[in-house]
């Protein structure tokens, strides 16, 4: 009995989400009595593997091996069921990216564990295996039973956050045993902006609506961003306009966010958009409608034009991070 | 070559979400249905793909795991386009369950391409692609953000963290698509419905399977406290409020 977690590296380096994991997974394996150990894919160096360390996890499992340098959703699965085997793990931790939507249903199968996505908390009860997990985007939660032997848990982000458990995890090397025949997808190119603070990880997001009248007025509100550290977003309608792109859309049928805070600028705030940003932990609304049911969702509103508001907020950051 | 699409017939995503008496399912009373979101973006490019392929695309079949009562949706399917279907005669139990089904009830039907929509509007699950590509034992590609087709070499653009990979798969594969597969999702054309009235639509029964998973109760989001109002005149004022009541900058 175990507990496995996944831990997902970016060019070698983990990722906050990576250490909210561990601390998730480690707290329930102090509930259950047992250890949990970290699987890390890839190359890493030690020194990094051993930050797992940190947030609970008693040992490491590395399996470094070059050909898993880019993601193929089979041979993945296959070394992390491996891994799930090796150590007799009955529960198995991942985060919500993308990367577990395409690794983890395949695990699944595999080992015929039952799989939850967007769990939200703690388990409720570990006899039978109880989880709570959002549904209908955060518009309710459900809890969740499992039939199965093992199991599959993906996070919803910052449901839980990172907390510290100092371990000695101890690096072990791992050969998962994977043939080339197992690799049927192939990489030919990448394309990667730089220097950007990707839109999923950012702590402070600023966002636009149609409120915003034209792309041309982006530029204060990328100014905005710019001094709060913040990633730029935007409403369904701006991306289906083409003012931005499409991987900057947030609700629904975009990208669910959840950081610390959210500026939601000349944003009306349909039922669509409020579900992909409602588990942001502060939101500020600013809008010229004052019954924009965007205010149902924020914690702070400014009742005006976001053109005429977003230069004097401008001035205010500006002020306030020159003094702090 | 074939394509399937897999749709999944969802509560119309601005649906208020009631729970019943016993707090143990959501209350679906008047609810509208539609395809999930992502499953009709699925659709819409493989319409594209098809009209744009000069007849090397002879087929796209839909299909859905639902009782009688998602046959609406799976004909607005019709309707939009797809040329037939096929309904599995059970309550999806969970995605495991489902995936198995699909899988066995297309096993003989050699698609070429399989796609689904990344996730389920309703219970937020995003297992049933990467599961039927398991059962099937076919690759798959996740995160799909554009599909493009030529010859016989699909590429796909895949979403990483402030990019993307345009990735190669060999067929047939699954591909699990996201926002920005296609524009904006087609609506049926009234020749579309008339016509949709005479596509074959298929129903099959289950096989005899496990869910993994089960929901047990159910609850709504906790209340939150009323918007607090910062004067537009003095917008330092949300600053200082950030700073010292939120404290989050």
């Amino acid at each position: 009995m175990s507990v496995l977690i996944y831990t997902e590296n970016f060019d070698g380096k983990f990722k906050k989400s990576t250490f909210e994991t561990v601390s998730y997974g480690a707290e329930i394996a102090r509930q259950m009595g047992t250890t949990a150990i970290a699987l890390s894919m890839g190359n890493v160096a030690d020194d990094d593997l051993k930050t797992l360390g940190n947030y609970g996890a008693s040992k490491v499992l590395h399996f470094n091996d070059a050909r898993f340098a880019n993601l193929d959703n089979s041979a993945f699965a296959t070394a992390i069921a491996q891994a799930v085997e090796k150590e007799g793990a009955n529960v198995v931790i991942m985060s919500g990216s993308n990367i577990a939507k395409a690794v983890a249903p395949r695990v699944s199968v595999k080992l015929k564990a039952g799989l939850v996505f967007a769990v939200s908390g703690l388990p409720k009860k570990l006899s039978p295996f109880t989880v709570p997990k959002k549904v209908f985007h955060g518009k309710a939660f459900a809890d969740v039973v499992f039939n199965s032997a093992i199991k599959i848990l993906s996070i919803a982000q910052n449901s839980f956050g990172v907390k510290e458990h100092l371990q000695n995890a101890a690096i072990e090397a791992f050969d998962a045993k994977v043939d080339d025949s197992a690799f049927k997808t192939k990489v030919t190119s990448v394309e990667k902006s730089t220097g950007k603070i990707i839109l999923t990880d950012a702590e402070v997001i600023v966002s636009g609506g149609r409120g915003m009248k034209s792309p041309e007025n982006w530029k204060p509100l990328e100014e905005l961003a710019g001094i709060l550290g913040a990633a730029t977003a935007c409403s369904r309608p701006v991306s289906d306009e083409g003012w931005r792109p499409h991987s900057e859309h947030v609700g629904q049928t975009g990208k669910i966010i959840a950081p610390n805070l959210y500026i939601a600028c000349g944003i009306s705030g349909a039922i669509q958009h409020l579900a992909g940003v409602s588990s942001s932990k502060v939101i500020v609304a600013i809008n010229s409608d004052k019954e924009a049911p965007i205010f149902s969702a924020a914690d702070y509103g400014i009742i005006g034009d976001a053109q005429k508001i977003l230069p004097e907020l401008i001035t205010a950051f500006r002020k306030f991070k020159s003094e702090n | 070559m074939k394509i399937l699409v897999c749709i999944s017939n969802v509560p119309d995503t601005t649906t208020k979400i009631k729970l019943n008496g016993e707090k143990t399912a959501i209350d679906l009373a008047g609810v509208q249905w539609i395809i999930n979101p992502w499953d009709e973006l699925a659709l819409t490019r493989a319409l594209e793909l098809k009209e744009a392929s000069a007849g090397k695309i002879t087929k796209i079949s839909v299909i859905s795991v639902g009782s009688q009562g998602a046959e609406p949706t799976i004909r607005k399917a019709l309707a939009i386009g797809a040329d037939d279907a096929i309904r599995i005669n059970t309550e999806p139990k969970d995605a495991y369950f489902a995936a198995f089904q699909v899988a066995e009830a297309v096993k003989t039907e050699a698609y070429d391409i399989i796609l689904c929509g990344i996730e389920s509007s309703d219970y937020n699950g995003s297992a049933f692609g990467g599961m039927l590509a398991e059962f099937m034992d076919l690759p798959s590609v996740s995160s799909v953000s554009s599909f493009e087709l030529t010859g016989d070499v699909v590429k796909v653009n895949r979403e990483i963290p402030g990019g993307y990979e345009v990735v190669e798969p060999q067929l047939p594969f699954v591909a699990v698509v996201q926002k920005g597969i296609a524009k904006e999702p087609r609506i049926p054309s009234m020749r579309g419905i008339m016509m949709a009235r005479q596509k074959p639509l298929k129903v099959v029964e289950a096989i005899m399977a496990d869910a993994l998973t089960g929901f047990v109760a159910f609850e709504p989001p906790q209340p939150k406290a009323a918007c607090k109002m910062v004067d537009p005149a003095n917008v330092a004022e949300l600053v200082d409020l950030l700073h010292k009541e939120a404290k989050i900058i």
